[in-house]
Formats: C-alpha cells, sequence, structure tokens
C-alpha cells in the first residue's frame, strides 16, 4: 500500500469508528428514553410495557378525584369512555386538571392495577387536547364532539 | 371599516410580492434593467402595506372591536391596554401576521443596506425574498386571516389566554421572528448566488453580518422563551425539549454551524458549498418549525390550536423552497469548487468539526422531535423523553467545548499541535485548578456535571487569555467572537450547575409552618384572597431566612381568570447571584389553610441565561466589524464610478 492510500483507509477506518460509536450511543439514548401511550383499554388488555414508564392518557373521569386532606396524596380514574384505570399520584398537580379534561399521566402499573404517576401533564390551553387523547378518544366514542377536538 | 381596510392592504401586499418575485427576476433573466432596478421600491412598498396591516390590527385590538372574530377570541374588555397591544401576536393568525410584517422588515433592510451590490445581485436576493414574503402571505391570507368578521358582534370578547398575559409574551414572539425569519436572508443571498452560478468571497462577506444578526435575534428570542417557561410555567423548568422549543433550537444550530463554516468560506475560500448548504438548511429548519407548531401533529404543551389545512399549506411551503433550493444546489454544486487547500492540522479542519457537531446535534434533535410521527405511522405511540435530549446534548456539547479553544488558537491553513498545545498549557493548567476549585466548593458534583465545569472554565480562561495574545489585532469581529465564546462558557457552568445541583420539593404546608431547605428557614405565613386587574388571585405569603437573616418575603399566586374559568400558577421567584429561590402554589388542600407548596433551589440558573445574552451581544458586535462597511464604502464608490463612466 502507497502511503497516501494507507492515510486514506486510517481516515476511513476513524470515520467507520466514530459513526459505529455515535449510532451505538443514539441507541442507548433512544431505548431507554422512549415512552409509549397507552389508553385506558390496551392497558386493560394487558397491552403495556411492563417494568418502566409509559403515558396513559384519557380524560379525568367525572366525579371522581379524591384528594387527601393531610397530603399531596391524589387519586382518580382515567377513561376513554370505554374503560377505566385508576390513578394515584402525590405532588403538585397541573393548573388545568380537572373533572372531564384530557391529561396524561407518566408511570408504571402496580401489581393492583393501579397506575402509579410520577408526572401528570394536562394541557395548558383549554382548546387544547393532546393528539394521542383526542385520537383515542374518537377511536371510542362517536358522540365525542369533533370540534373540541380540532378547534 | 378598518377591518377591511387591513383585508386590503395585505392582498395588496400580496400582490406586490408577486411582483417583487417575478419582476427583478424576469430583468435579471432577460437583462433588462428597468425591471432590475424596480426590486428595491417594490421590496420598501411591500414593507409599507404590510406595516399598516399590521397596525390596523394592532388598533382593532385597542379599540375592542369584537366583530372581528380574531380579536374576539383573544380580547375582553377587562384586558389592559399592554396585553390587548400583546393580544395581536398572541394567537396564530395574528402572530403569523407579525411573522410576515417582519419578513417584509428584513427585506426592506436587505434592499437598504445592499448599496455594495450589483444590480442583478440585488435584483437576484430580493426576488428571492419576495418569493418567501408571497407564499407567507398566501398563507396568511387564504388560511389564517386576522381580520375576518363574525356578525353580530359578541358584547365581549373571550379573553387572552392567562398564560399569555404577561411582559415575557409581549417582547419574546417579535424578538424570535426577527430571528426565525432573519434565517430566510442569508438563504436568500445563497440562492441568489446559485443563480448566478458564482459565490466569491465579497459575496460571503456580504452575508456574514446578516447571518450574525439573525442568529442573534434567534439566540435572545430562545433565550426570552426559556425565561418566561420558567416563571410563568411554575414548574422551575427552563427547557423541556418541547417541539415547539425544539422548532426554535434546530435552525439555531444550524446557524450556529453556518456562521462558523463562513469564516471558512470567506477567508480561506473553503466549503462553499457546505456554506451554501447549510444556509439552506437553516432556513429549511425554521419553516419546519412553524410547520410542526401551526400543524398540531405533534404534541406539545405551547401547541397552537390547529388547523390539518395550515399545516399542509406549510408543509408545500417547506417543499417548494428546501426542494427548489436543493435542486439548484445540486445543478450548481460543481461551480462551487472551493480552491483552498488546507492540511489536517489546521483551523479549518477544526471549523469544520464545529459545524459537523453542531449539524450531528441538530439532526439528532430533529430525530428525536419527529420520532413519535415516525412511529405513528406504523400504528404506535410514543414520546421521547427529555432524557434522550439530555444525555445526547451532553455527548454533543462536551467535544465541542473542549475542541472550541483549538478553534481559535490553531492557524489558518496549517499548523503545528504542539505549538497549539504549548500556548494553551497555562491555560489548561488554570482551567484545572477552577474547577478542583468549584469541585470541592460544591461537592459532591457527579461526573457529569465536573466535566462540564470543566469544559466551561477551559473556554473562559482561553477566551480570556486571547485578549492577551492577540493584543492589537482585536477587530470588533474577535471582539464579538471572544464575547459570544465567553457566553458559552458561562452558559455551560449555568447549565452544569442548575442540571445537576438543584433541589425540589413538594410539601403540604400549613400555616406557621416553617420547612428548612439548604439552610434556607421558608415560614408559610397563610394565604390572602385579592382582586387585581382583571383576575383574583390567592396570594401565599413567605418569610425566608437564613441564620436568623431575613432574606426575602415571597408572595407566590395562584390566579383565576373569571372570563375564561382558568386557574394558573404565578410562581414568586427571588433571584441571586448564585442561586434562585422559587416558590409556586398548588392548590388548597383543607379548610385549616393548608396549601401545597413546591420549594425550588436553582443555583447558577441565571447563567444560563446571561451567557444566552452574551453570545447574543458577540454576534451582533461581531455584526458591526469595520471591513464590512469598509468594503460596502469601496464598492459604493466603484459602483458611482462606473455609472459616471458610463
Amino acid at each position: 500500500m502507497t502511503p497516501t492510500r494507507k492515510k486514506r483507509l486510517l481516515a476511513v477506518v476513524l470515520i467507520l469508528i466514530g459513526v459505529g460509536i455515535a449510532t451505538a450511543v443514539f441507541l442507548t439514548a433512544f431505548k431507554e428514553n422512549i415512552l409509549f401511550y397507552k389508553s385506558p383499554t390496551e392497558v386493560l388488555q394487558g397491552d403495556y410495557p411492563k417494568a418502566r414508564n409509559f403515558r396513559i392518557g384519557g380524560m379525568v373521569k367525572k366525579g371522581t378525584i379524591n384528594k387527601s386532606t393531610t397530603s399531596l396524596d391524589v387519586e382518580f380514574l382515567v377513561t376513554d369512555y370505554a374503560k377505566d384505570v385508576k390513578v394515584q399520584y402525590t405532588g403538585l398537580l397541573p393548573d388545568l386538571f380537572r373533572d372531564d379534561q384530557g391529561m396524561i399521566a407518566i408511570g408504571q402499573l402496580d401489581k393492583n392495577g393501579v397506575f402509579q404517576a410520577e408526572e401528570i401533564l394536562a394541557k395548558h390551553d383549554e382548546n387544547y387536547m393532546p393528539p394521542e387523547v383526542a385520537a383515542s378518544m374518537k377511536e371510542k366514542t362517536d358522540a365525542y364532539d369533533d370540534n373540541k377536538v380540532n378547534n | 371599516m378598518l377591518a377591511e381596510i387591513g383585508q386590503f392592504t395585505l392582498a395588496f401586499g400580496m400582490m406586490l410580492a408577486l411582483l417583487l418575485a417575478a419582476l427583478p427576476l424576469y430583468g435579471y433573466f432577460t437583462k433588462n434593467d428597468n425591471l432590475m432596478h424596480t426590486a428595491r421600491p417594490l421590496a420598501y412598498l411591500q414593507f409599507i402595506f404590510l406595516l399598516v396591516s399590521f397596525l390596523i390590527l394592532v388598533t382593532l385590538f385597542i379599540t375592542q372591536d369584537f366583530s372581528v372574530a380574531y380579536v374576539w377570541r383573544n380580547s375582553n374588555l377587562a384586558l389592559p391596554l399592554r396585553y390587548r397591544i400583546s393580544a395581536t401576536w398572541g394567537a396564530h393568525e395574528g402572530s403569523m401576521l407579525l411573522w410576515l410584517m417582519i419578513q417584509t422588515v428584513w427585506t426592506a433592510a436587505v434592499a437598504f443596506y445592499s448599496k455594495s451590490l450589483s444590480r442583478s445581485q440585488v435584483a437576484r436576493v430580493l426576488a428571492i425574498l419576495g418569493i418567501i414574503s408571497l407564499g407567507f402571505t398566501a398563507f396568511v391570507f387564504f388560511t389564517s386571516n386576522p381580520f375576518l368578521r363574525s356578525i353580530p358582534a359578541p358584547f365581549d370578547g373571550n379573553d387572552l389566554n392567562p398564560l399569555l398575559q404577561d411582559v415575557g409574551l409581549i417582547i419574546h414572539p417579535p424578538i424570535l421572528y426577527m430571528g426565525y425569519v432573519g434565517m430566510s436572508v442569508p438563504f436568500a443571498i445563497s440562492i441568489a448566488a446559485l443563480l448566478g452560478g458564482k459565490i466569491d468571497e465579497t459575496w460571503i462577506r456580504w452575508s456574514r453580518p446578516w447571518t450574525n444578526a439573525a442568529w442573534g435575534f434567534l439566540t435572545f428570542g430562545i433565550v426570552l422563551g426559556s425565561w418566561w417557561a420558567y416563571y410563568e410555567l411554575g414548574w422551575g423548568g427552563w427547557w423541556f425539549w418541547d417541539p415547539v422549543e425544539n422548532a426554535s433550537f434546530l435552525p439555531w444550530l444550524a446557524g450556529t454551524a453556518l456562521i462558523h463554516v463562513q469564516a471558512v468560506s470567506e477567508k480561506r475560500n473553503a466549503f462553499r458549498g457546505w456554506t451554501v448548504l447549510l444556509a439552506i438548511l437553516g432556513f429549511s429548519l425554521s419553516v419546519l418549525g412553524t410547520f410542526l407548531v401551526r400543524s398540531g401533529v405533534l404534541t406539545s404543551v405551547h401547541a397552537f390550536a390547529s388547523d390539518p389545512k395550515r399545516g399542509v399549506f406549510v408543509l408545500t411551503l417547506l417543499a417548494i423552497y428546501a426542494g427548489g433550493a436543493l435542486f439548484l444546489y445540486a445543478l450548481r454544486a460543481n461551480k462551487l469548487k472551493s480552491q483552498g487547500g488546507f492540511q489536517l492540522s489546521s483551523r479549518e479542519t477544526l471549523l469544520l468539526a464545529n459545524s459537523i457537531i453542531f449539524s450531528v446535534a441538530c439532526f439528532m434533535v430533529l430525530l428525536g422531535t419527529l420520532f413519535p410521527l415516525i412511529f405513528e405511522a406504523f400504528g404506535k405511540k410514543i414520546s421521547v423523553g427529555p432524557p434522550y435530549f439530555g444525555s445526547m446534548f451532553f455527548m454533543m456539547m462536551m467535544p465541542m467545548a473542549v475542541l472550541l479553544p483549538l478553534g481559535m488558537y490553531y492557524r489558518w491553513q496549517k499548523d503545528d499541535i504542539k505549538r497549539v498545545m504549548k500556548q494553551l498549557m497555562p491555560s489548561l493548567i488554570i482551567a484545572l485548578a477552577l474547577s478542583l476549585i468549584v469541585w470541592f466548593m460544591f461537592k459532591p458534583l457527579n461526573i457529569k456535571a465536573t466535566m462540564g465545569v470543566f469544559g466551561a472554565s477551559w473556554v473562559f480562561i482561553t477566551a480570556l487569555f486571547y485578549f492577551k495574545e492577540y493584543k492589537g489585532k482585536l477587530t470588533r469581529a474577535v471582539w464579538g467572537m471572544q464575547i459570544a465564546h465567553i457566553g458559552v462558557a458561562i452558559y455551560i457552568f449555568g447549565v452544569s450547575m442548575t442540571e445537576h445541583t438543584d433541589f425540589e420539593i413538594d410539601s403540604l404546608m400549613q400555616p406557621g409552618e416553617v420547612k428548612i431547605v439548604q439552610g434556607y428557614e421558608i415560614e408559610f405565613k397563610g394565604v390572602e384572597q385579592k382582586q387585581i386587574e382583571n383576575y383574583q388571585a390567592s396570594q401565599g405569603h413567605f418569610v425566608v431566612r437564613k441564620d436568623g437573616q431575613l432574606i426575602a418575603e415571597m408572595n407566590p399566586q395562584k390566579r383565576f381568570y373569571p372570563r375564561r374559568g382558568n386557574p394558573m400558577t404565578e410562581a414568586a421567584i427571588d433571584p441571586g447571584f448564585s442561586r434562585d429561590l422559587y416558590i409556586s402554589l398548588g392548590e388548597q388542600i383543607n379548610d385549616k389553610g393548608g396549601w401545597a407548596v413546591r420549594i425550588y433551589i436553582k443555583p447558577f440558573i441565571r447563567w444560563m441565561w446571561g451567557g444566552g445574552i452574551l453570545m447574543m451581544l458577540g454576534g451582533f458586535w461581531a455584526a458591526t466589524d469595520r471591513r464590512y462597511f469598509r468594503h460596502a464604502k469601496q464598492m459604493k464608490q466603484k459602483n458611482i464610478d462606473k455609472y459616471l463612466e458610463a
């Protein structure tokens, strides 16, 4: 091999190693941090990631919010108008969290089938609904007011 | 009547954009001087008409004309004047009109400050900007017209989203748009050069201050957005890797790469093609960001209320602009051959590394932002958590910080690594010592924070030494560069400390209760009801002491805006040089006056924004470098001479 070719080969090998490392780093970072979104129906069918965080979304079922008066614990049912899942959370709730509003919780399902939320997200704007929630709502009920989703 | 005039000036602006897009270019291809000369007047006229259109919308808000649907939806009688004005850009339609108006500001500025360019160059650049305004004017006019009437007019409006009733929103969007839209200028310059088939260094030199200015605005807009999110959303975070935030960050990353590659391109006649590609990329990402924000395809905390028609329209514009630009690039790429040769060990290589790091980071952020969409196509719904972006970004920015000083100290074309290392050795030792001191002051610091602190010290010290080593050669461009790099150091330090040593606690507090957090005694005095301007507030009263000394009295609020029925959290912040105290109220928990309270301690968080502001100042300062203007003067003289001879 001529010196120039050697140099080129070295450059190519270095680039390949670099790309390889970058890809590996990307894939690990990615795999650990991707969160699946599930509706209550899917969760009750057992279709959710076990032993890792995922997101559950739907409406807060009317009249099911139960707040403790001695701690920051809160419990409620999240519904897609077909099935409900109980959610437990400790901490401050978002401003727009209330009955009959869309929300998304991040956490895991415990062995009693209760969703233990680490974080709760509600909408920012009362006209806005997370697209996933809107989509899973639409699948579940035709009665759902279209306007509310797209407004 | 006024709304109709606004409508009319908007329509007329669209006609002017059409003329600006067509006439000068036609003149250029048919070598018709008169047609080429229409570019400047058309650019000014377009600006005047859109400014009038925009001011009319502002007036409609001030006078509370609820017969206009957009005004009715985003204002109401109780809204204070300052927010009535800012409500103009508080929702989709008006913010697009602001965007468009700013586009014409840039176009008019290019028309005004292009005396050093030849007639055909001016004609081409302005025509490309005209094509861009045409697309966006059509977008506003046909899909997002803010002047539409709704008859009969309601008595009262719907109110502005309470989150947007804030000083941050008054200034953040206009500045951010200056940056976003400003990216269209380097884009137009590049496309105009591709059309002409030639990019020489005067051309690139001329485009540099524009890129710097746009980048400076973009930087400031992002800083303001981050600051607003921090104090207004009440979550204590400063960056959420939300799609809307990423939308502003992507063009910034591309712009940063562009600024650095332009230096090589101007001075060394290398990477010409890469410069053009990055300019195309920067603007395309601005448009892509617009698409992501306006179409509502992605889950975002601050997505605009969306309409699929708008998404499709912006996507079409993106396809036309980016597709057309890339097509032209492919046709002309062979003419962009760079001549400047250089060795592996040179500043060129390091600046190339910079642009690669920033474009890879840009690509990674883009991937993380778009992945949910890709998955959705396969029927799976996912989201990508902030830790993905966080760890990705750390891995991209560490090599950046390590290499940055090398890039400043390496010579063009060819240099000896031993020489550079010798020159940098004192800085390296001081930086290591500095990081060690910080480590002992704040231990335990985790590994990421430690590395971050080292990176910050390294960049900071080498930038300081640069002033000493290169005394006498300090042009404004060099000053600007160093100011921006010191900003980078301060930013990295702030992020490292905030991200890794912050403290958060949610708790239930009864009146009279004291919480001790990192030596601060925080006493909750209770909550009282207040009526302020257009909202009611439950205002908490906290007294903070340290070692018996009063530090601050803090009054976080839970606001209630009756018109929309929305509650909103207004955090109380005690800002400081080395830490922020941050208290926000949740809700009342029991009838004994107990409230949910969130307390944060955010070390060095202001440094981050301070760093960002320095970066912006550096960008602007470098844009005022004499050589851009000296050259402009000479060219002006030359053009006048030529004219006189002819």
